[in-house]
């Protein structure tokens, strides 16, 4: 049997790699500690000095200016010092470079790496390979996971629905099979004991065997919209036309792109939810992306709050480190 | 007497001290720490008339245990519906006893501006002080043992109570 | 032991190419088998050797293990391969033509025979490359090759460049009688999958190899096997479905040989769950059902011969986010018991066991050994069936430590390996 890499001794926090292998009071403890911070960058003093005098460094293999600012905004809100490092994955880093990377940034004394990665499995690597006293946070890895978006997309839903899952029917739709944001939502979803989960796509955007991660497939639109609560819209990525899997965005908006029209089969109070950035007129159109069901600005705004919590309690797991005089 | 009004007696108590001690004009707030400082602010709030609405303050992001402890989830977000800058703040709290509590108050209300004083008004003050701070208002002194601990219940009945630990 | 007649005594002796499997004592002289059960007339024994509570089988014969050497001598050589072969019962091991350079000229062929030589542990036999430094597109010389001692023509994993090229390699490498070793890949349909496209694939986000991918190369290959009429084997098959077909094909009567290699015996997709570069295989470890699949074939004999698929790595190998690792494990030392745990379990017969890693081994690289009638190389492995042992880094004698099998007990532990009647090793009892 494997140790929860992700989990104390104590049972608390001890990275946050990926939403898989976490527990529904855990995440419960996320978003409510959430909340509080939601408070906090509500009010005029947005800052709290809860980190101060920890490092937090940045390492983005895949270039990502939204995501990385949201970080570096949480972590400065959180009073922490922040160093962004920016890597070109593509300019061949290898195994030993990631490793040696890592022990030279460790020997500056940093307190929490925020890792994003082209490949699956990178923050669970640098998760073993980290000092005892050091965490890490997943900012996304390959295909795999995006557990920080789960958990804001999760504090949404929270906030718009309530917080009983179970009575809600959700939808993500569009490119499941390359989506790390997707995969995290289904298992947070799960979690959380929603009452339907739902995904609609072309047999193409659908990985193998999807149906074990807990979902109900849809190819229909119409049909995987009926009477949902939620919807969320994933990015279709242009690479999809290149490898064959779609011919078209126009024949991709006329079949699961959102409009008025489309969303009127779902409840009338649903809720339309998309990690950004849009592409507008492909996954939806305007008059949704700007119409009041939908919460995409909300997401970017609870996504602050949402990341303070994870660093925050990820942080305090760690023991301090002896400094030496 | 019994205990309510042992405690209604103290804040009265208080109240007159602190209208002695502080000019309750225009520039005058009061802040409450929660929980038990909120519950006796409220009360004094109302007895001294002071015009700002009261301030609550929750200091458990700037508790200096917090590595230790970790995060309670419960947080509620300080209220501060005045702004700091120049005014003469009374700082309430139901319990002094290591001063730690009120150096994080303090902390936290230094990071919302520069107030021109801050008085201390507590229910209890207690022995056992880790830093340099002392109420200049107080409702009563308490003689307790190494392992007893003194709590203010409520919202009502307001009760203080006594705890030993084991 | 130096040279000089040899009497091996007490042992239980299993030789599944001439149905032995009975205590049996063996006479050599001349570094070949002189008599079985009893001494031959005038038979004077310089050395003997008591094998009592130890089985006697033929020299392991592994169908693919990696020296690499030449070229990726970071990882291991011939040296150090050929004594952890020889400490784990293993006299013969082929390895592919993948070096740096490739084995597509006689010289490489002779630098690995020389090499071996001065080792002096298992004997290294090679597959020459079917395409020049195996680009794909033009043929090697094939005949030189062969008269270079190559036994046999693999592409290795790389593919061919179009299956007119394909018909023409088998065609001329038919005409010099050699058997062509393959690779079943479909290169689009793997393109740079890293895992089985499942469950697992899915739910850890990572670039799947669909069953398709074998399945599409077998089938294509058997028709050009067909048209052409060479004789193919089809190296370390994963899918119950690809087995099946070669079995359908064997009835049919093609010159068609198949092997597996251990670990796809073992292990499944699953089994990387914690992307642990160790489960890292290419090609990839499959379902539950496959792994039944290949039992069965293994069974029946559609796949003729178990290997080790032996692949050496230094550490910082697998020390990355796991689709950035190197594939393969390390498995020259833990073969036999692999292959006895296979009886223990109850998967086969102790001789049915023995004759995929050693006669049936030797006759898909139609080479004289794997067996011990009279008259043939005396190459032997003795070892303590009742002897266990836990995999670990310091028990692993190969330069390469990537096993996914650390921590497991396994049964057998080689005591003597011979070969050509000499000790190549030696481990005490405790």
């Amino acid at each position: 049997m494997s140790v929860n890499l992700q989990i104390g001794e104590d049972g608390r926090l001890r990275h946050f790699l990926a939403i898989e292998g976490l527990n529904r009071t855990l995440l419960t403890e996320i978003l409510d500690t959430a909340e509080s911070f939601a408070g906090v960058t509500e009010q005029s003093v947005k800052k709290v000095p809860l980190l101060r005098g920890r490092t937090i460094v940045n390492l983005f293999f895949e270039a990502s200016t939204r995501t990385r600012t949201t970080f570096e905004l949480a972590a400065k809100r959180l009073s922490a010092d922040v160093l962004n490092i920016n890597l070109n994955a593509s300019s061949a880093v290898k195994g030993e470079t990631l490793l040696d990377t890592l022990r030279n940034l460790q020997a500056m004394h940093v307190d929490m790496f925020v890792v994003r990665h082209a490949d699956s499995g990178t923050a669970h690597f640098i998760a073993r390979h980290v000092q005892p006293h050091v965490s890490v946070i997943n900012a996304g890895d390959g295909r795999h996971a995006h557990p920080t978006q789960a958990m804001l997309d999760m504090f949404t839903i929270r906030r718009e629905k309530g917080p009983d899952f179970g009575r809600l029917s959700v939808a993500i739709v569009g490119d499941v099979a390359h989506s790390r944001v997707a995969r995290s939502q289904i298992h947070a979803l799960n979690l959380l004991n929603v009452g339907e989960l739902r995904i609609v796509a072309p047999r193409t955007l659908i990985p193998a065997h999807v149906e074990s991660l807990g979902v109900r497939v849809f190819n229909d639109l119409h049909a995987g919209l009926r009477d949902v609560d939620v919807v969320i819209m994933l990015r279709l990525q242009r690479e999809r036309m290149q490898g064959a899997m779609l011919p078209s965005e126009h024949e991709y908006f006329r079949l699961y792109g959102l409009t008025e029209d489309r969303l009127s089969v779902a409840k009338p109070d649903v809720t339309v939810m998309h990690p950004g950035p849009i592409n507008r007129g492909v996954e939806m159109d305007s008059q949704v992306a700007d119409g009041p069901r939908s919460v995409i600005l909300e997401q970017v705004t609870y996504g602050i709050a949402t990341r303070m919590a994870v660093m925050s309690m990820a942080m305090h797991s760690t023991p301090r480190q002896e400094n030496d005089g | 007497m019994n205990e309510t009004t042992t405690i209604t007696a103290l804040i009265d108590t208080m109240a007159g001290d602190l209208r002695e001690r502080v000019p309750l004009d225009a520039h005058t707030a009061m802040v409450g720490i929660h929980t038990g400082g909120v519950w006796v602010a409220r009360q004094l709030h109302t007895r001294l008339g002071i015009e700002a609405p009261l301030g609550e303050l929750d200091i458990s992001f700037y508790r200096d245990d917090f590595t230790r402890i970790g995060m309670n989830p419960q947080v509620r977000p300080s209220q501060l519906p005045f702004s700091v800058d120049d005014r003469h703040i009374i700082l309430v709290d139901d319990v002094l006893h290591t001063g730690r509590t009120i150096r994080a108050a303090m902390n936290e209300l230094f990071d919302y501006g520069r107030p021109a004083s801050i008085t201390l008004a507590v229910l209890v003050e207690r022995d056992g002080r880790e830093l340099p701070i002392e109420a200049a208002v107080t409702g009563q002194h308490m003689e307790l043992g190494e392992h007893e601990h003194v709590k203010l219940a409520g919202p009502e009945p307001l009760k203080l109570e006594i705890n030993r630990a084991p | 032991m130096a040279e000089g007649t040899l009497h091996i005594h007490g042992g239980h002796l299993v030789d599944p190419a001439n149905g032995i499997d009975a205590p049996t004592d063996l006479y050599i002289a001349d570094g070949r088998i002189a008599a079985i059960g009893k001494a031959p007339d005038g038979f004077r024994a310089d050395h003997t050797l008591d094998a009592g509570g130890l089985h006697i089988i033929p020299g392991l014969v592994d169908l693919c293990a990696r020296v690499r050497e030449p070229g990726q001598e970071h990882k291991a050589t011939i040296d150090s391969e050929c004594r952890a072969a020889a400490a784990g019962g293993i006299t013969t091991l082929c390895c592919p033509p993948d070096t740096t350079p490739v084995i597509d000229t006689p010289a490489v062929v002779e630098l690995i025979r020389h090499r071996t030589g001065q080792a002096r542990a298992a004997r290294v036999v090679s597959l020459g490359a079917l395409t020049r430094n195996l680009d794909g597109e033009h043929l090697s010389e094939m005949a030189a090759l062969k008269q270079a001692g190559c036994v046999g023509v693999s592409n290795a994993l790389r593919p061919l460049a179009s299956t007119q090229i394909e018909r023409r390699a088998f065609e001329y490498a038919a005409t010099f009688d050699l058997t062509v070793f393959l690779y079943a890949d479909d290169p689009a349909l793997s393109a740079n999958g890293c895992l089985h496209e499942g469950q697992l694939s899915t739910r850890l986000g990572l670039p799947g190899i669909p069953e398709a991918a074998e399945t599409v190369a077998v089938a294509r290959d058997l028709a050009l096997i067909q048209q052409t009429g060479v004789r193919a084997h089809f190296c370390r098959l994963t899918t119950e479905r690809a087995v099946r077909m070669v079995a359908r094909a064997q009835f049919d009567g093609l010159p068609v040989s198949a092997d597996v290699a251990i670990p796809y015996l073992y292990l499944t997709e699953m089994d990387a769950s914690e992307f642990n570069p160790e489960f890292h295989f290419i090609p990839p470890l499959r379902t539950q059902n496959d792994r039944d699949g290949l039992l069965t074939g293994l069974r029946d004999g559609t796949l003729g011969a178990l290997c080790s698929d032996h692949q050496p790595h230094e550490a910082d190998a697998k020390l990355a986010p796991f689709p950035a690792t190197e594939p393969g494990a390390s498995g020259l030392d833990t073969l036999l018991s692999l292959t006895l745990k296979l009886v223990q379990d109850k998967h086969l017969t102790l001789s049915e066991a023995i004759a995929r890693v050693t006669c049936g081994p030797a006759a898909i690289l139609n080479l004289p050994c794997g067996e011990l009638g009279v008259g043939r190389v005396a190459d032997l492995c003795l070892f303590d069936a009742s002897a266990h042992w836990q995999v670990k880094r310091e028990n692993l004698l190969s330069q390469g430590k990537n096993t996914p099998f650390t921590g497991w007990e396994m049964p057998g532990r080689v005591r003597f390996t011979l070969r050509d009647g000499q000790p190549i090793f030696r481990r005490e009892a405790k």
